[in-house]
């Protein structure tokens, strides 16, 4: 199946020079929900805005639901939906009336139950008659979703969909881009919150300084980076580490009451056995262990300071 | 050819012309009121005739033309910027719709709101002086083109503007002179022969002299000149357009 998105070879120079985008290759499949994480100014916005028609690129060929997003930018736009970053609304518009708006600018005819939809999903139908000034950033928050869903979008971007939400729109958030994904549609996030991508993401990209320094598979890059972690709760105090044990990866911790051993996840666990069995034969007795796997946060910080 | 898209932009400018009816109707109808009080009946009874048309019926086609180029800048200007303004361009800019119909929206909206303001100032003319229309077809002409030309020219304004202070300086400063000094409340035959010249410079005075003409069969210049002056200037407002999209100048980086 084709890719929903393909960019290749895509840079973006601005023209003080700045290098923006540096030949960038990415393909998002149909229906997945890819996260891209990267620092601020890596270029996460800017390859977005770039999809979407709102900036020009420099250089390369992209295309969205098979189609060039220069030549044939009517069937590329009208098959995304964009959630920019800021919180951009008419304030005199009713909800009603701008997500309808944006609905006909997208170029389809009126469907006002798909609005209803719309509106009722986001929990926004008994704001529909307001203005959209008079309504707390939550709710504008979900208005600008409600417009980029209201022409039926292929695709869906959210540009930091949850900077400054509350949690309980967060939860809503999430519910709302599984239950999308479920009907076929493709959602590419960008976001600050390690947990959100850790939560909802089919698949990484990481973006630093306008590359692209990883595409992977959530689930193999929390395993393929991920480190592991045992900690042994010891029965009595060690004064220091045994000297069989100091060609391993282990510490002792300051009270001297617990050991903790990292290892690779990916690393046969031979490891684990060898150094309980270690443990046994010096006597060394413990009352509990446990084996914690790092977030993806700390994968993410790792990649980005490397 | 996105109509869909035309359509809603189209509507949702004259939505805000709805909303802002005292702003964009009620006030131009007022002071336009006021100029026939004051020059018309106060000063006007005591004016010769000017062409054999009473002072009252000369000033209706340039009160006309102040108003319909006030308004149609003012109201095209401020329709592209408030969204450059407010950050809303960006849907605008990511939707399927050609350069051609975001023009066609903004534009229209802005050039009907011109049109329609110039037909309740005549009507409302009417209620002061007496006048006849000898020419209905170019008078209706002249308003249609005027209007569009010069929203033409305010959604240019309103693109390069990055400020309020700019978005108001070029009526104010230039436009406005233009209009009082292209023959509002005079017929530049009466102005001395080097300001006669100074004024043919004066694209206004041919908006107006071709406006008059429609009413009185009068004019300052040939009629074939006033049309053909309105029509370069529509022309290098929509190269200005032309320009602006496909360099994407304030718009696209």
């Amino acid at each position: 199946m084709q890719p929903d998105i393909s960019v290749q070879h895509l840079s973006k120079f601005y023209g003080d020079g700045f290098q923006a985008l540096k030949d960038i290759n990415l393909e998002i499949k149909r229906g997945e929900i890819f996260a891209l994480l990267g620092p601020n100014g890596a270029g996460k916005t800017t390859l977005i805005s770039i999809i979407c028609g709102i900036t020009n690129l420099s250089e390369g060929v992209v295309k969205a639901a098979g189609h060039d997003i220069v030549r044939q930018y009517r069937k590329a736009r009208q098959s995304i939906g964009l959630v920019p970053q800021e919180l951009n609304t008419d304030s005199f518009e009713t909800v009603w009336s701008a997500v309808s708006f944006s609905r006909g600018l997208f170029g389809k005819a009126p469907k006002p139950e798909h609005i209803e939809k719309v509106l009722k999903d986001l929990s926004l139908w008994d704001k529909r008659n307001n203005r959209i000034m008079s309504l707390s950033g939550g709710m504008k928050r979900r208005v600008m979703i409600a417009k980029a869903l209201s022409h039926e979008p292929q695709i869906l971007f959210l540009d930091e969909p949850t900077a400054g939400v509350d949690v309980e729109l967060r939860r809503d958030m999430w519910e709302m881009v599984r239950k999308l994904r479920e009907n076929g549609v493709t959602i590419i996030l960008t976001t600050h919150y390690i947990e959100e991508a850790e939560e909802m993401a089919d698949r990484i990209g990481v973006i630093r300084e306008g590359q692209i320094i990883l595409v992977e598979e959530k689930d193999r890059l929390m395993s393929k980076l991920g480190k592991k972690e045992l900690r042994l709760q010891l029965q009595s105090k060690l004064d220091k580490m045994p000297g069989e044990l100091t060609l391993e990866p282990i510490e002792l911790s300051e009270d001297g009451y617990e050991l903790i051993y990292t290892f690779d996840s990916q690393q046969e666990q031979a490891g684990v056995a060898r150094l309980l069995r270690t443990l046994g034969d010096l006597g060394i007795d413990y009352r509990d262990l446990q084996t914690r796997e790092s977030s993806l946060e700390e994968i993410f910080v790792g990649l980005v300071h490397e | 050819m996105n109509f869909y898209g035309v359509r809603a932009i189209y509507n949702f400018e004259m939505a805000r012309m709805k909303r802002t009816l005292m702003q964009s109707v009620l006030s131009p109808v007022i002071s336009t009121c006021l100029y026939f009080v004051v020059f018309g009946s106060a000063i006007g009874s005591r004016m010769g005739d000017i062409d054999n048309i009473s002072y009252g019926a000369y000033i209706i086609p340039g009160l006309v033309m102040l108003s319909l180029l006030m308004q149609s800048i003012s109201n095209a200007s401020f329709g592209i910027y408030m969204p450059k303004f407010s950050g809303t361009i960006y849907e605008v800019l990511s939707a399927p719709v050609s350069y051609v119909e975001v023009v066609l929206g903004y534009v229209g909206a802005a050039a009907t709101k011109s049109v329609i303001l110039g037909l309740i100032i005549l009507a409302t003319a009417r209620l002061f002086v007496d006048y006849e229309v000898l020419h209905p077809f170019w008078m209706v002409a002249f308003l249609v083109l005027t209007s569009v030309t010069f929203s033409l020219f305010g959604f240019i304004i309103g693109i390069w503007a990055d400020g309020f202070e700019k978005l108001q300086i070029v009526p104010m400063m230039i436009v406005t002179p233009l209009v009082f000094l292209g023959g509002t409340f005079y017929s530049i035959d009466m102005l001395p022969s080097i300001w006669q010249t100074i004024s043919l410079f004066n694209p206004v005075v041919y908006l107006i002299s071709g406006f008059r003409w429609a009413f009185y069969g009068v004019s300052d210049v040939h009629i074939g000149i006033s049309v053909g002056m309105t029509l370069v200037f529509l022309t290098a407002c929509m190269l200005a357009v032309w320009y602006i999209f496909k360099t994407g100048y304030r718009l696209r980086s």
